[in-house]
Order: structure tokens, then sequence, then C-alpha cells
């Protein structure tokens, strides 16, 4: 479903690559970890999937399409397809929770009243039914990550991208999370996620595939954390 | 989705974004209201100088005075010549007659003046020309054909007295260089003003999406359509536009009417400028003020809005 074909990316700044020559394949469902340490180039990899970042040789596509040669609607609909988290959270700061999820529904074209009923139901899902009229100020660390995931499942994509979700949460948070994450993936969705926390991918017990200075150097079916 | 949705929401997030960013659009707004009362300041100045030219314009002249003894036909023949010239917008005729009621009139509580006069015997004042030319740069050719019909003293130049112009001519070349350099301030004083508030006001706005530029990249994650993204911040700032200009709309009232000097206008200059009252002037012309300051207000909130959002939506 997902194959990056021989992807390099070189930076203005960088004479080293951050990501060199790789060459990985995602089936649907499958829920891939990607390990490294900070700039392995795990990010810049993840970036290449929804064209934040494009790559300076090779291609990456998603089905059948080649995500570099879309046009500007197409990678708009790409991007309402493919789910994304981050670290810092990425919440819309002057919305409240009901707002930040609502939007991700909006710009997909549904109803009001598609909303009104979807909404609710994501937020059930990541447990924050109580919260869903607070600003992200005004929840935790945690909390925010689950809107922040609610966001990006209400529209059932097809790939959730998590980049480093845990690397600000606690323990008992991080495991929250990762089960909350397991949990969407075995209603059907990909899940491709970076980390470096080595209790995660251990606990996760699926493919781990791991990079080093922009290269692969390990793809393991059932892996754990090695460095 | 319906286009009609889609502004539908734009338009919510814009009142809604509008709202929350409450100190963000307060500072937004108050620089679009010093920008609108200096876009008032000028329109208002401009007006005072427009009027006060116009007053002063027609209280110059050229007076022609004529012997006693001319004949009628003498000054009709001068009056058709001065007809003639280009420059002559209108000419009035105050007969022997008519300028000895005027003298009278003019001197009703001076006893002594009026004994001579009666004393005399016979009407000592002569008829007279009063010549208007279209501009005031223009008096001194009127009144050079003049001196040189009386220099001719041939025909009917010789039944002229005097031209008042060459008596008057500091007064009136000082007035003509007045006029001219203060139209030609004003019009650099407008531009210079309008200049510095339209950097003003789009920098105001750069800031208050600067702070929003996080956000920006979001919703470009999301999915969001450029129009979905653009709209809100575009529909904040014409309220930014719409607010400042009806507040300032309001405050004109009180302002004009009590302290002028608040926005600028000096209640000296007015007192200069005799005629001219501002506040009536603003009262008579409400529509003007308000099409200009809502239509400007808008339209540079929304254009500001649109350009800065832009340096963020280049993903």
């Amino acid at each position: 479903m997902i194959f990056f074909d021989k992807v390099t990316k070189i930076y203005f700044d960088g004479t080293s690559p951050a990501v060199a020559d790789i060459t990985l394949g995602v089936e649907p469902g499958e829920f891939v970890s990607i390990v490294g340490h900070s700039g392995a180039g795990k990010t810049t990899l993840l970036k290449m999937l929804f064209a934040e970042v494009i790559p300076t040789e090779g291609a990456v596509f998603f089905g059948s399409r080649e995500v570099g040669k879309l046009s500007n609607d197409e990678l708009l609909k790409l991007r309402r397809n493919i789910g994304t988290i981050f670290q810092d959270y990425r919440l819309l700061s002057t919305k409240n929770v009901y707002e930040n999820i609502a939007f991700a529904l909006e710009v997909a074209g549904r109803s009001d009243e598609d909303i009104a009923g979807d909404v609710p139901h994501v937020l059930e899902l990541v447990g924050l039914s109580d919260k869903i009229w607070s600003f992200p100020h005004e929840l935790s660390g945690g909390e925010q990550q689950r809107v922040a995931i609610a966001r990006a499942i209400v529209n059932q994509p097809d790939v959730l991208i998590a980049d480093e979700p845990t690397g600000n949460l606690d323990p008992i948070n991080t495991h929250d999370i990762v089960g909350i994450l397991r949990k969407i993936n075995d209603l059907g969705t990909t899940i491709l996620l970076t980390t470096h926390n080595k209790s995660v991918v251990d606990s996760i017990g699926k493919r781990v595939v791991t990079m080093d200075q922009g290269r692969i150097v390990r793809d393991d079916k059932e892996g754990k954390y090695s460095l | 989705m319906s286009l009609w949705t889609t502004i539908k929401r734009i338009a919510r997030y814009g009142l809604v974004g509008f709202v929350r960013n409450g100190f963000v659009s307060l500072s937004a707004v108050l620089m679009m209201t010093i920008m609108s009362f200096m876009l008032v300041n000028i329109m208002i100045s401009n007006a005072a100088m427009t009027s006060t030219l116009q007053d002063l314009t027609n209280k110059v002249d050229v007076t022609v005075y004529f012997r006693t003894n001319a004949s009628q036909e003498q000054i009709e023949q001068i009056e058709q010549s001065l007809r003639a010239l280009p420059e002559v917008s209108s000419i009035s005729y105050v007969s022997r007659e008519q300028a000895l009621a005027d003298f009278r009139a003019r001197h009703e509580n001076d006893q002594l003046t009026l004994q001579a006069l009666d004393e005399l015997g016979t009407n000592p004042l002569g008829a007279s020309l009063e010549i208007r030319a279209k501009q005031t740069s223009q008096y001194e050719s009127i009144a050079k054909y003049l001196q040189a019909q009386q220099d001719s003293q041939s025909g009917a130049g010789a039944a002229i007295d005097k031209v008042n112009f060459y008596q008057n001519k500091t007064a009136i070349d000082r007035l003509t260089k007045i006029i001219d350099t203060s139209e030609k301030n004003g019009i650099a004083k407008t531009v210079f003003l309008a200049l510095c508030a339209l950097l003003i006001v789009l920098n105001t706005i750069r800031l208050a999406i600067y702070t929003a530029r996080d956000e920006i990249g979001v919703m470009n994650l999301v999915g969001a359509s450029r129009w979905y993204v653009r709209g809100p911040f575009m529909v904040a700032g014409v309220l930014y536009g719409l607010v400042s200009s009806i507040l300032v709309l309001i405050l004109l009232y009180p302002i004009l009417l009590y302290r002028p000097v608040l926005i600028g206008l000096d209640p000296t200059t007015e007192l200069l400028f005799g005629s001219f009252n501002s506040f009536e002037y603003y009262t008579a012309h409400f529509l003007l003020f308000f099409v200009v300051l809502t239509g400007t207000g808008i339209a540079l909130g929304a254009l500001s809005s649109y350009l800065a959002v832009r340096r963020y939506l280049n993903s």
C-alpha cells in the first residue's frame, strides 16, 4: 500500500543525506515501528509520505499513485486520508476540543449533522468525552495527545502516522496512548510509528524498522528495540 | 459540501477568531482607528482648504474706477473689451449713484464726513467695474491690460481714473503663492500619511497572523484548502476594518463638535478658515465619510490578511 522506492533526501544546508537510498514497503493493516537515534531520518521519511518533504531522488507511492506527482487538490485529498500525530500535539489553540476534531471533518466536506455525531463518538474511543468543550491549554499533555489522535482518526484514514507521539509524556500516559494506537490498528488502520522509547516498541511486538544515519539497518517482522 | 456551508463555516470561524483573539483584535482595531482618523483629518483639511480658497478667491477682484466725467459709452466700451478676455469670469458695474449710496451707508455714523459730502453739493465719486478672474494668478494680466488702456489715454482709456490692482498687488501675489503651496503640500501630505497608515495597518495584521502561523501549518496538514485556511483570517480582517470605521464614525460627532484638535484639526486654523465648520461639513457629508471609511477599512483589512496568510500558506 505504501512504497518508498529508493528515496534520498538531501537538505540544502547538509552535505550528508537525511535519508539515503531507502526502499521500504508497508502492507495495509500493518503496525510498523520505526526506531533510531535522533537525526536518523525517521521523521523525514514519514514527511515524504504526505509531501511535506519532497525527496531529492526516488519516489514515494501511496496505493498506485506517486505522491510527488499529485496535483494540489489531490494532495489535499491524500492528506485527509492520512492521519498525523506529533510529539508537540499541534492542536489549534484558539479552538476547543470539539472544534479541533470538527475541523478535520469540515475540510473533508462533511455535514454539520455528521460532525455532531462523529466527534463525541471518536472522543469516547480515546476516553476524553468529558473534555469536549475544553481548550488545549486547559488539558494535560496526555489529554492533548488524545485529542490529536481523535482528530487524526476521525476521518477514518487508511494510514495513521505517529511521529514520536509519546515523546513528551509520562509512562502512564505513554502506556495509554500506545493502547489507543493498538486499538486503532485492530480496527484496520495502518500505523507508522516513530519512537525512541524502548518499552513502547517492545510492548507492541510488531514489525520494527531500525534506521541509522539515513539508512535502514534492520527490518524485523516481530522485532524488539535494539540499537 | 455546498459552497454555502463552506461560506457559513468560514464566516463563523472568522467571527469566533475575532472574539477569542480579543487582544490581537483590539490592537488591530485601534491601529485601523488611528488610520481612519488620519483619513478623516485629510478629508476635512482638504475640504476646509478648498472652501477657504473659494472664499478668498471670491473676495479678490480688480476694480477700475472711472473719472466722474466718464460717459456711459466709454464705460460700456471698457466693459465689452474686458468681457472678451478669456481670464475674466464676471464683471459687476457700480454706478456713480450706487457708489454714493454705498459710501453713505458705510459712513452713516460719521457725521463729519457726511457733512463734508453734503457741502460739496455734487457727487465726487466715479462709477466702477469690479472684475473677477477665473484664477487668482490671472489678475495680473487683467490689470496689465487695463493699465495699458489707461496709459494710452485714447478713446475709452481716457475715462479710467485708477486701477486698484497695484495697491493690492502684494496681497494678491502672496495669496496666490499660499494657495499654490498649500495645494501642493496638501497632496504631498495626503500621499505620505496614507502610505504610513497603510504600512502600519499591514504590519499590525501581519503580526496578528504571525502568532497563528503554526495553526496555519496544522490546517495545511489536515488537508484544508487554501481558501478554507485563508477565509477566516480575511473575515477577521474585514471585521477589524468594519468595527474601527463604525467606531470612528460615532466618535467623530463629539470630537468635531467639542475638540477637533483631538484628530489634528487645529481650532485656530478653523478660525482662519472663517466660514468653514468641520462639524457641519461632517454631518452634511456623512454618507461620503461612511462609504470612504468603511470601504477603505474593509478593503485594507481583507487585503492585509490575504497578503499575511499567503506567506504561511506556501507549504
